[in-house]
């Protein structure tokens, strides 16, 4: 039995011109993330096709007689216009990585305390403040980083590992640890990047482990498991693959991260060689350098933008994928 | 639904009526050099109170601001570079200079006061070259018997973005050390021998207070501003001159204007014993055949302003002005050069 209905579908000339606007809005993006990817092949073209694959790696003939790991350098030189990208791609992936490192122990501490042992009236206050850290401009962060936190770290940490190692200037501790000491390299950049992306990983950890039915937890204390054991065998494994495509969003803001980096990295095109040398980013590269660039020099940042464009594009799609294959 | 189709209408007709009001003729605008904004600035501020007519100008970077220009977006562009006759010629454009800035070394060096450590070009060079690696090396305490220099290493400080600073640096260093000019070159940014770049003369000058032991390299109006420890580099005549105004000013005074075709001059290392060695002016852009002659007046009665009222704004935000004479000399040549159909835009008003 059904039931007839006395109304007719009403027609409003505006039926279609509201669906053409949606579908409007819905194309601008595609259209914009089309003609940016265009924008770059064609501004990088000329130093893509003069260069070719040396643009990728390319590095500098050592002095004769010295053939150690320690003469390897890569050219970036706007007066000669020879530019090689390999330098900054490797400060690029030395910094996200080395930010995700100390990140991601930390963000899960936050995340699993949040969620499992925090009492409500902190718990409330408490992801607020991780939320608000999240918003602070990455310029705020930049300037702290240069001028705060830089200055501290050259004195209490830096200064004293080098001290130390002049004891042996030949062991590859002293190696490791040779630079200037003004806090300025690729390490702090990468605390400061560490920092940065926290906030974000915390607060989506606690979203995924929120999205656990409690049921499996309460089931898990059920048969005696310690609160240790519940997070590292239940509750983590449960979410295993969602956590991994919120490590790959944060690697991705790493990588594209461009002012904090800017302002602590201390801006040198050379290859880096200890973990306090002082190095540049994709990123970073292009902040310092695009206002002034002419010609080739400017082909070649643009080229640098679409180096750094594939790599946080395939990062981020490998994390969706895995961000969607989630059941929650 | 058509309500707000109409809201929509008016309010992008209104932008519209808004916009065109404010593009009218009594605006100028130009694009280009960083270094002069702020002074720039002040003189539009100055120039709309007494004759009503706006400076629209964007500090987009030297580089830009010549692409500008010769895009034809704009009514003028600014460059803390010039360009050679060759390159002016090319586009047909015509280049004056309007203020006068200069370069100073800054030093952090444990024990050294500021304005006393003596650095000829050629050791300078050295330093940057990562030649000369100790403070206490024979090369440096040679010129400095005075000075206790401690057995420190030397750590280079420059910029990492691209500027007209590190041109007239680079350019100065080309000049004093045949090696530099080989292995490095002169260019607003350049692929350093050694050290860390900092962003902007911020950036240099807070790396250089946060390293013991480091040399930078900074506009004279920022050592004025922050108080940051400076070397003296050695004149032409071998003497070592102070970097104030009168310094640079000097250096201006005796560089010669009247024979650089095109305005191309670096006011680098000129005669004098007071003449600071790294001094440079900062040029403007404009096309010798102009569409819009009111307009184009307009600019060259905004220039000279600047040059006439504006001298006051210029030492209180430690530019340096031009000296009189050349002033005089660039008006006089605004009015040959300047032309739409054949006829000057500008007349000098003391020829």
């Amino acid at each position: 039995m059904s039931v007839e209905t006395k109304f007719k579908p009403r027609f409003d000339p505006t039926d279609p011109i509201f669906r053409w606007v949606s579908f409007g809005a819905a194309t601008t993006l595609l259209v914009v993330l089309a003609s940016l990817i265009g924008t770059l092949i064609v501004g990088g073209w000329p130093a893509l096709s003069e260069y070719g694959f040396g643009f990728f790696l390319k590095f500098k003939e050592c002095p004769v007689g010295n053939n150690s790991w320690f003469c390897i350098d890569t050219p970036w030189n706007p007066v000669t216009d020879v530019y090689s990208a390999t330098a900054p791609i490797l400060g690029t992936i030395i910094t996200s990585a080395l930010a995700l490192l100390f990140a991601l122990p930390i963000a899960i501490g936050i995340a699993v305390f949040l969620t499992q042992f925090c009492p409500r009236q902190i718990a409330q206050p408490l992801s607020t403040a991780v939320e608000l850290l999240a918003g602070i401009p990455s310029i705020v962060y930049g300037m702290w980083g240069l001028f705060v936190f830089a200055p501290w770290f050259a004195k209490t940490i830096q200064t004293p590992l080098i001290i130390a190692a002049s004891q042996d200037p030949t062991s590859w501790f002293a190696k490791m640890v040779a630079g200037i000491p003004n806090g300025a390299n690729l390490f702090t950049a990468s605390l400061v990047l560490a920092i940065m992306i926290l906030p974000y990983m915390a607060a989506v950890f606690r979203e995924l482990f929120r999205s656990i039915p409690p049921q499996v937890r309460e089931a898990a204390f059920g048969v005696g498991a310690t609160p240790f054991e519940v997070t590292t065998s239940v509750i983590i494994p449960y979410v295993q693959k969602g956590m991994i495509g919120v490590v790959m969003l944060g690697l991705g803001r790493a990588l594209g991260e461009t002012m904090a980096v800017t302002f602590i990295i201390g801006n040198s095109h050379k290859f880096p060689k200890s973990l306090f040398d002082s190095s540049s980013t994709l990123a970073s590269t292009i902040a310092n350098e695009f206002a002034e660039a002419a010609d080739l020099h400017r082909s070649a940042l643009i080229a640098l933008g679409l180096v750094l464009f594939l790599i946080t594009f395939t990062v981020l799609a490998i994390a969706r994928w895995l961000l969607s294959s989630q059941r929650y | 639904m058509f309500k707000f189709f109409k809201g929509a209408v008016a309010a992008v007709l209104l932008t519209a009526t808004l916009t065109s009001a404010a593009t009218a003729a009594d605006t100028i605008s130009g694009a280009g050099a960083t270094f002069p904004a702020p002074l720039y600035a002040k003189w539009a501020e100055g120039y709309k109170r007494t004759t009503g007519v706006q400076l629209n100008y964007q500090a987009i970077g030297s580089g830009g601001g010549i692409k500008q220009i010769q895009a034809k977006t704009v009514d003028f562009g600014a460059s803390d570079k010039p360009l050679t006759q060759a390159e002016l010629d090319k586009s047909g454009l015509y280049q004056f200079p309007t203020v006068v800035g200069g370069v100073v070394p800054a030093i952090n060096i444990p024990g050294v006061p500021s304005g006393k450590l003596k650095l000829p070009g050629a050791v300078l060079a050295d330093i940057f070259l990562g030649k000369i690696t100790l403070w206490n090396d024979p090369a440096i305490t040679k010129w400095n018997a005075g000075l206790n220099l401690p057995a420190m290493p030397i750590t280079v400080v420059h910029r990492s973005d691209g500027s007209g600073t590190t041109f007239l640096f680079t350019s100065y260093l080309s000049i004093a050390s045949n090696e530099w000019k080989s292995n490095v070159g002169a260019s607003d940014a350049v692929e350093w021998p050694t050290g860390v770049g900092g962003a902007k003369n911020d950036g240099v000058a807070a790396l250089v207070r946060q390293t013991a032991g480091s040399i930078g390299y900074v506009e004279y109006a920022y050592v004025q501003k922050t108080g940051i420890g400076y070397a003296l580099v050695a004149s032409k005549d071998a003497t070592w001159p102070q970097p104030t105004a009168a310094a640079f000013k000097a250096a201006t005074a005796g560089a010669d204007w009247a024979n650089a075709p095109g305005n191309y001059l670096l006011v680098l290392n000129q005669p004098g014993a007071n003449a600071w060695p790294i001094t440079g002016a900062t040029f403007i852009l404009m096309y010798k055949e102009q569409a819009n002659p009111t307009k184009a007046a307009e600019v060259l009665k905004f220039f000279d302003y600047g040059y006439k009222a504006g001298d006051f704004n210029a030492n209180d935000l430690f530019y340096v002005p031009l000296p009189a004479n050349v002033k005089t000399m660039m008006r006089k040549q605004w009015a040959q050069q300047i032309k739409s159909g054949g006829k000057a835009v500008y007349t000098s008003p003391n020829p």
